[in-house]
């Protein structure tokens, strides 16, 4: 079997991309998902503010998947379901799985959509018993909203990333006791958006610098240890107390689902956990691109689509054979206060949209693009900075077009 | 239950211990059952150690535990064919780091042979670099006969293969009180069930000296001591060729921390070594988590604390306190003042090694008390393939899709686990329900996302498919559940 773009994983970067190398003139384009449905984790999303940006409307998840899929089918895009790649070579052919046997397809380009995972327990190394009670927030969300089961009565939330906290309040809405949140960091994790909204709004209290450090119980989770933490995240001592719960909720980060393109020898980025891509979104490997969580874990759906569109449009015109692979490059690289920016090599030859995120929360301040002169190329003011917030900034091949070097800091 | 059945073996303890000795009695005509406090066979030492399966070096010449490990070894590779199991004879270096530990290598390479060790050799830095580069230390002891299995594995299929051929398993029963009537023990569970045997075996691990008691045998006692490990994710498991230990030193209890590459491909860091105060200590510390992480970054230095996707624990059934530390000799007896009663006792490393020759021992001992019969229909092979569908060849899986269409479909993204080897697994002999027991015979949930992705999906399964509720749901052991009921 053989296609044009052959789009690995149908969720919200999936559809964009798909919709968007078609409509860009690839003749054939595939979507392969594992679920049974397209829409990927946005079916378990039932919370709204979704699109906001977008469509200028707050959706729930599956009414944002929605309008992607009709538009998908609109375009003729051709998909299959409950089927896994299971390999990915460089030479861009891929192996599937499904119930109909194994297949073997041939791609001209391939876009990487696969989304992420989130860390676990034992990623995080949890110390104490492994009893029941102990969910991802995503594994909740799923068994809450998608199959009508309900974890427990009594929870402890480690972590406030954003999963963690519409969990909270979702627990909350169903019945369930929310002692708190608790957060290593001195900050949130999650949007500033949802604190208000899932935590505050519902007095939730939220406890930072503080963590889990013990859990509890033989069978079913008994109870946690909790304790505050110094500047360098380790407990304090004597500040240790027992909170009984039977149930933790873990929402500590997430991991970009690289397995099949590491596998195929796509150079990964260890600060974004995803593949070094350029300003086409094509990874280290010439024809494979990639976008969405699979490339950098995103706060907003309403960025994954629209960096998935560009994805999607340049595997298209990939599998024309009108883009070539960088030759000669610029690197951008991040400098203080930043903790990464993406792309990390540009051609100068077309605009790009660089997405950054910064070390710690921050207010007044300018992110400033520099050459290797330290010339300020761009900059631009913000009254607040937060790690929670990606920034995604459009930079115009004009302003950058003599540049040999460049480098994005906060000052 | 058959409660009028009155068993001619009685085992107490389905662990790797209990298992091998039920498997090898079933080759006999005897009436067998095997009383397990957990919901699961092998849930305790038999599923918490490093599944290596040791050359012999270490023990002493003339003791059983030096006897029945380099017996044991020889019998590992015809017992995994028949059972299906993984197996691996990857070999081991000891390493000596300085000029003072080389006469330990020596030492030890003249007890092992002694011991009837096949092939061992001292290897120089060259020699050692060919087997595993980057390996540090000066001088090397190469035991080629040291293995890898997966110890929960094999500790399940050796009782699949045991209740294939007649023996009956009954979990979820501790025993609470045993009575020797006549010829006849009445063996008590906590739910208020009498087993009546013949012969009675204790293979009761880290509670043996617990069951003794019962029977007013009060002079023996075990202290628990923990071995903490980290699991590493499949990424850095290229990077280990054979195993690698540092040389012995005096007086310490396990065989120091050490990186050892499971059958899977994961590595484990570890162990530890902690005497704990019960046998239900199973909680892992962040100080010894800690120690590991450090100690493996510097065996393995491309190690990322983000590559850690586990960490358990294990307790070695030690029969020497703390004060004392070291080794002592793995009791097995038939106690004649109690005839009948075969007592295994402080079965520690290399107690998964031994297993298949402490079950020859015990056999022995047995025909002081029976005339063993052999059964002409004794079935020494399990039906199935090796491994997991993920290792087999295209042609392979797409022959075995084309007959059974859910071969097609993976439920576990991680380890590729598909949808008919979980349902196989919920439908395993033994009838074990719990998500641990998919996890140890399917090896779902076992991945770097640790269920994340799959949990929901296996949920769906067993609720669409085996008609499980909410409740049903349990993790490993009784009041284990996982779910509260529906939201609505």
């Amino acid at each position: 079997m053989k296609r044009e773009v052959v789009v690995i994983g149908g969720g919200p970067a999936g559809l964009a991309a798909a919709i968007s190398a078609k409509r860009a003139g690839a003749r054939d384009v595939l979507i392969v998902e594992r679920d049974k449905r397209l829409g990927g984790i946005l079916n378990q999303c039932i919370h709204d503010g979704f699109g906001l940006h977008r469509f200028k409307e707050a959706l729930s998840g599956p009414e944002y998947a929605k309008r992607f899929i009709e538009r998908l089918d609109a375009e003729g895009v051709e998909y299959m379901l409950d089927t896994m790649v299971t390999k990915l070579g460089r030479d861009k052919t891929l192996e599937l799985s499904s119930a109909k046997g194994l297949k073997r397809i041939e791609a001209k380009a391939v876009v990487l959509a696969m989304g992420c995972r989130e860390r676990t327990q034992g990623a995080i190394m949890l110390p104490g018993t492994r009893p029941s009670g102990i969910y991802t927030a995503g594994q909740a969300q799923n068994l809450i909203n998608l199959q009508n089961i309900m974890v427990g009565k009594r929870a402890v939330v480690l972590g406030s990333g954003d999963i963690g906290l519409i969990m909270a309040r979702r627990l909350l809405l169903e019945g369930c006791e929310v002692v708190g949140v608790y957060e290593i960091l001195p900050y949130p994790s999650g949007l500033p958006r949802n604190i208000q909204q899932c935590l505050l709004d519902y007095g939730i209290p939220l406890h930072l610098s503080t963590t889990v450090v013990e859990v509890h119980g033989e069978r079913r989770l008994t109870g946690v240890s909790v304790a505050k933490v110094d500047p360098n995240r380790r407990p304090l001592p004597n500040t240790t107390s027992f909170i009984p719960c039977d149930t933790l909720l873990l929402s500590v980060g997430l991991i970009p689902e690289n397995e099949l393109s590491r596998e195929a020898g796509v150079e990964i980025e260890p600060m974004t956990g995803g593949p070094l891509v350029d300003d086409t979104l094509m990874t280290s490997l010439e024809g494979i691109f990639a976008c969405g969580n699979v490339l950098q874990v995103h706060d907003l759906v309403d960025h994954v689509s629209e960096e998935s569109e560009l994805a999607g449009l340049f595997g298209a015109r990939f599998s024309e054979g009108e883009l070539r692979p960088l030759g000669e490059y610029t690197s951008i690289r991040p400098g203080p206060g930043i903790r990464y920016c993406l792309p990390q090599r540009v051609s100068r030859e077309r605009d790009f949209f660089l997405s950054l995120r910064v070390k710690e929360p921050m207010r007044d301040k300018k992110i400033v693009l520099l050459d290797e002169n330290r010339k300020r190329l761009i900059q631009k003011s913000f009254p607040r900075l937060h790690p929670a917030v990606m920034v995604r900034l459009k930079v115009m091949v004009e302003k950058i077009a003599k540049a040999k070097g460049l480098e994005v800091r906060v000052e | 239950m058959d409660q009028g059945t009155r068993y001619d073996v009685l085992i107490i303890g389905a662990g790797v211990v209990g298992n091998a000795i039920a498997r090898e009695l079933s080759k006999y005509k005897l009436k067998i059952g095997v009383l397990e406090k957990e919901l699961d066979v092998g849930m305790g030492t038999s599923s918490r150690n490093s599944g290596v399966i040791h050359s012999g070096i270490h023990y002493k010449p003339g003791t059983l535990r030096a006897k029945l490990n380099v017996l044991g070894n020889s019998m590992f590779e015809r017992l995994c064919r028949e059972l299906k199991v993984k197996m691996s004879y990857i070999g081991k270096l000891t390493v000596a780091q300085e000029d003072s530990e080389i006469k330990s290598l020596y030492e030890l390479k003249e007890q092992g042979e002694a011991n009837g060790v096949p092939g061992l050799q001292i290897l120089k830095r060259d020699e050692m670099e060919k087997l595993q580069p980057g390996v540090g230390g000066i001088l090397a002891l190469y035991s080629p006969s040291t293995g890898i299995v997966c110890p929960y594995t094999f500790t399940i299929r050796l009782a699949e293969s045991a209740f294939r051929n007649g023996v009956s398993f009954w979990l979820g029963k501790k025993v609470v009180a045993i009575e020797k009537r006549f010829d006849t023990f009445l063996v008590k569970t906590q739910d208020g069930e009498t087993f009546t045997s013949r012969v009675l075996i204790n293979s009761a691990g880290l509670y043996s000296d617990q069951i003794c008691r019962l029977l007013g045998i009060e002079e023996y006692k075990i202290y628990p001591c923990r071995g903490e490990y980290l699991i590493l994710d499949k990424r850095l498991g290229h990077h280990l060729k054979t195993l690698v230990y540092p040389a012995p030193h005096h007086g310490k209890a396990g065989l120091g921390i050490h990186l050892t590459k499971t059958v899977d491909g994961n590595i484990l860091i570890g162990p530890s070594n902690e005497y704990v105060n019960s046998p239900e200590e199973y909680a892992t510390t962040r100080e010894i988590m800690e120690v590991l992480l450090k100690e493996g970054k510097e065996l393995l230095p491309d190690l990322e604390t983000s590559d850690v996707i586990r960490s358990f624990c294990g307790l070695r059934a030690k029969q020497t306190p703390p004060e004392v530390g070291g080794f002592r000799d793995f009791v097995i007896e038939h106690r004649k003042e109690i005839k009948g009663f075969i007592n295994l006792l402080g079965i520690e490393s290399p107690g998964l090694t031994s297993a298949p020759a402490i079950a020859l021992t015990v056999k022995d001992l047995l025909e002081e008390v029976l005339t063993l019969e052999e059964r002409e229909d004794f079935l020494s092979e399990l039906p199935g393939f090796t491994g997991y569908f993920s290792e087999l060849s295209y042609e392979e899986k797409m022959d075995l899709i084309s007959k059974e269409k859910d071969y097609g479909q993976i439920v576990c993204r991680c380890e590729g686990i598909t949808k008919k080897e979980v349902i196989d697994a919920i439908q395993n002999p033994l009838g074990v329900k719990t998500l641990s027991s998919l996890r140890y015979r399917a090896r779902v949930m076992m991945g770097r996302c640790q269920g994340g992705f799959c949990l929901p999906r296996i949920v769906e399964i067993l609720t669409k498919e085996f008609g499980f509720r909410p409740e049903d749901f349990l993790l490993h052991r009784e009041g284990s559940y996982l779910f509260t009921g529906n939201v609505r």
